[in-house]
């Protein structure tokens, strides 16, 4: 194999078996759709102001507070409904990961366990 | 000059680290400086080794530095006397296609993470045993990746598990950290010690220790079968795969960083051990014939424990609030992808009903060249984004995300690597992630249309995952207590760079990668009767 062939290959085509990914094409399309909509943008309305009521961030009606740590949203109030959802699977992950070593040793020994029949039956 | 170093280059990749390990404190009681130069020429030197080594293993024929040195894709090397075939002592090193990819791996991760470390653990103490530790489990590592003797991978795998735990409870000053090492060093020793009573069974039977010498004499007996189970399982949970995950996130969240790029090494050292063993040393007698049921029963085993693994350790990951303890329950559930992608390579495994020969279906194959691709690609993103977490926590000396915040303002770097490491763990596209991935997906799918929808749509709570980190840490209005915050030293941010540069040429060239590295690897794993035929 050449040098040449191992150049060719940098813009080949990735086969996966039953499809294809080659990240190059997609770059290509990716940029032409955004010169696109920056094309369809410049058409838009030239009326906005800068520095007025436009700009800022719609806070749901509710006014913006002074003290910017209050304005930050805080990771565990993130995907609260999902939590809150999952409250009950999430029970017994938190009962799984109690942290005794104990009980790590012990899943070892049912997943020991398990393939000893599966393997064992077979 | 390379055929010379070639010939000596799988004791050399050991050798230099551990040499260096050795000579770090000495180095150290000199000057610090001249310590942090020494300790990347010893990685840079390891990496420029493995590099010439796996070049010379996976290159093409043609244009090979030492074709002379491998044979049937294999290159091995004998330490102590007699030739390869002599039932004398000694140990062997039996590199293929397998190991020279897994190398890659230990040579790269340790070499971002010492030049991190420069900036990063600049205020530490201790940082001569520090740097011997990294060293030592560098050599660990390698070892690991390149011994053909079952004996030996036990030894190195004690050594890398020693080296990890005191390196986890590096901040001794954090009880955390060390209850943590605890944990790991715990589950470790039992996990080695299992390991070591299935050595003890196959040597009691076969009266070998050697890899390649087992599997030509297994019979797959009742005393093999066990040793087969324990060697898996204990394997399995030293690789973080669920049920037995619990230490992963414990131990990757309390350690530093840099360190827990190295040890994302050793998890990948313990996968690499039970490739080995499944496809290898009883490859040929899983993949036959008699034993057909065998091997499909473990594949969806493998199936069911991988769909476990990934779930549990996207769910978990949601929910934590804790910057690297998110991280590391992310890396649980990109393990479960390539158990996932081994397993269902397994239970696709078939007869031809005209020749009768059994093989591996080809969406299995596909399915263990995007688990092999896998491997490299979440050691790698991964890793970034726990150099990420580390400068994160250098810099405002905080792990919770419900403290961070605004962070991108002051660190725009740092944010573009988070971006970066983000778009690739998540398998979106253009980046590595994603080509991994698709080929598990699509290859899954074919198999089972439920194992693919799962996968994409932890993939995708994974995505979530991230954005919520990438919110709450590094988005929202500049924090006043934040205010003075500056971006991380130069050093950190080229340990971040090397892996982002490496993330993405993989990500624009996934082909060139596949073809030239994960293929091999997959042709070695399959072909058990080339490695029995290197000794």
């Amino acid at each position: 194999m050449s040098f040449i062939d191992s150049l060719s290959q940098l813009y080949e085509t990735l086969n996966t078996d039953s499809g294809f990914w080659n990240p190059l094409v997609w770059i290509t399309a990716f940029v032409i759709v955004f010169l696109i909509i920056y094309i369809i943008r410049g058409y838009g309305n030239k009326n906005y102001k800068k520095n007025t009521e436009q700009t800022k961030a719609f806070l749901s009606g509710n006014p913006e507070f002074e003290d910017k740590e209050k304005m930050h949203v805080k990771a565990k109030n993130l995907y609260w409904g999902f939590n809150e959802t999952l409250k009950g699977l999430y029970k017994l992950l938190d009962r799984m990961h109690n942290g005794n070593t104990s009980d790590f040793i012990l899943w070892f020994v049912v997943i020991l366990g398990i393939f000893f029949i599966v393997l064992g039956v077979l | 000059m390379f055929e010379q170093i070639l010939t000596h280059a799988p004791a050399l990749a050991v050798a230099i680290p551990l040499l260096g390990a050795f000579l770090t404190p000495l180095v150290s009681k000199i000057n610090g400086k001249l310590r942090n130069v020494f300790v990347v020429i010893i990685t840079a030197l390891t990496s420029f080794i493995v590099a010439l080594l796996s070049y010379n293993i996976l290159a093409h024929e043609s244009v090979k530095f030492a074709p002379d040195l491998v044979k049937n894709g294999i290159q091995t090397y004998i330490f102590g006397a007699g030739s390869a075939g002599d039932p004398v002592v000694r140990i062997v090193f039996e590199v293929d296609g397998v190991n020279a990819f897994m190398i890659i791996l230990a040579a790269i991760l340790p070499l971002a993470a010492v030049i991190y470390s420069w900036g990063f653990m600049k205020d530490e103490t201790g940082q001569d045993k520090y740097y011997t530790l990294i060293l030592l489990l560098t050599a660990g590592m390698l070892g690991m990746m390149m011994t053909g003797d079952l004996f030996n991978f036990f030894v190195f795998l004690e050594i890398t598990s020693i080296a990890s735990a005191a390196l986890i409870a590096y901040r001794v000053n954090n009880k955390f950290s060390v209850q943590a090492a605890f944990k790991y060093i715990v589950v470790s020793t039992i996990g080695a010690l299992f390991v070591l009573f299935a050595i003890a069974i196959l040597y009691g039977q076969y009266d070998a220790l050697n890899m390649a010498v087992i599997a030509k004499s297994i019979q797959y007996g009742l005393l093999d079968k066990i040793a087969l189970i324990l060697l898996i399982v204990a394997l399995a949970m030293k690789a973080g795969i669920a049920p037995m995950h619990m230490w992963l996130p414990e131990a990757y969240g309390r350690a530093p960083s840099s360190v827990t790029v190295v040890i994302i090494g050793t998890t990948l050292g313990s996968f690499y051990g039970i490739l080995r063993v499944g496809f290898t040393i009883f490859g040929e007698q899983i993949i036959s014939e008699s034993n057909l049921e065998v091997g499909i029963a473990l594949g969806w085993v493998l199936v069911g424990l991988a769909i476990l693994t990934i779930f549990i350790g996207v769910l978990m990951a949601l929910k934590q609030n804790d910057f690297k303890k998110m991280i590391g329950f992310a890396a649980v559930a990109e393990i479960g992808y390539m158990v996932l992608a081994f397993g269902a390579a397994l239970a696709t495994m078939y007869q031809d009903s005209v020749t009768g020969i059994t093989g591996i279906s080809s969406s299995g194959l596909t399915a263990l060249k995007g688990g092999m691709f896998h491997i490299l690609n979440d050691a790698l993103d991964v890793s970034l984004l726990f150099l990420v977490a580390g400068a994160v926590y250098y810099v405002s000396k905080e792990s919770s995300l419900n403290r961070l915040g605004g962070l991108a303002r002051n660190m725009k770097y740092t944010t573009i690597f988070f971006i970066i490491g983000l778009v690739a763990v998540s398998g979106l596209p253009p980046l590595n992630g994603f080509a991994s991935k698709l080929m598990i997906y699509q290859s899954t799918y074919e198999i089972n249309p439920i194992l693919a929808i799962v996968a994409i749509l932890c993939s995708i709570l994974l995505l979530a995952t991230f954005v919520k980190v990438f919110y709450a840490a590094f988005l929202g209005p500049k924090l006043p207590k934040f205010e003075n915050v500056k971006e991380v030293p130069k050093s950190m941010l080229i340990g971040m760079l090397v892996l982002t540069c490496v993330i993405i040429f993989i990500g624009l060239f996934p082909n060139l990668v596949v073809e030239n590295i994960v293929t091999p690897a997959v042709t070695a794993l399959q072909n058990a009767s080339a490695y029995i035929g290197g000794i």
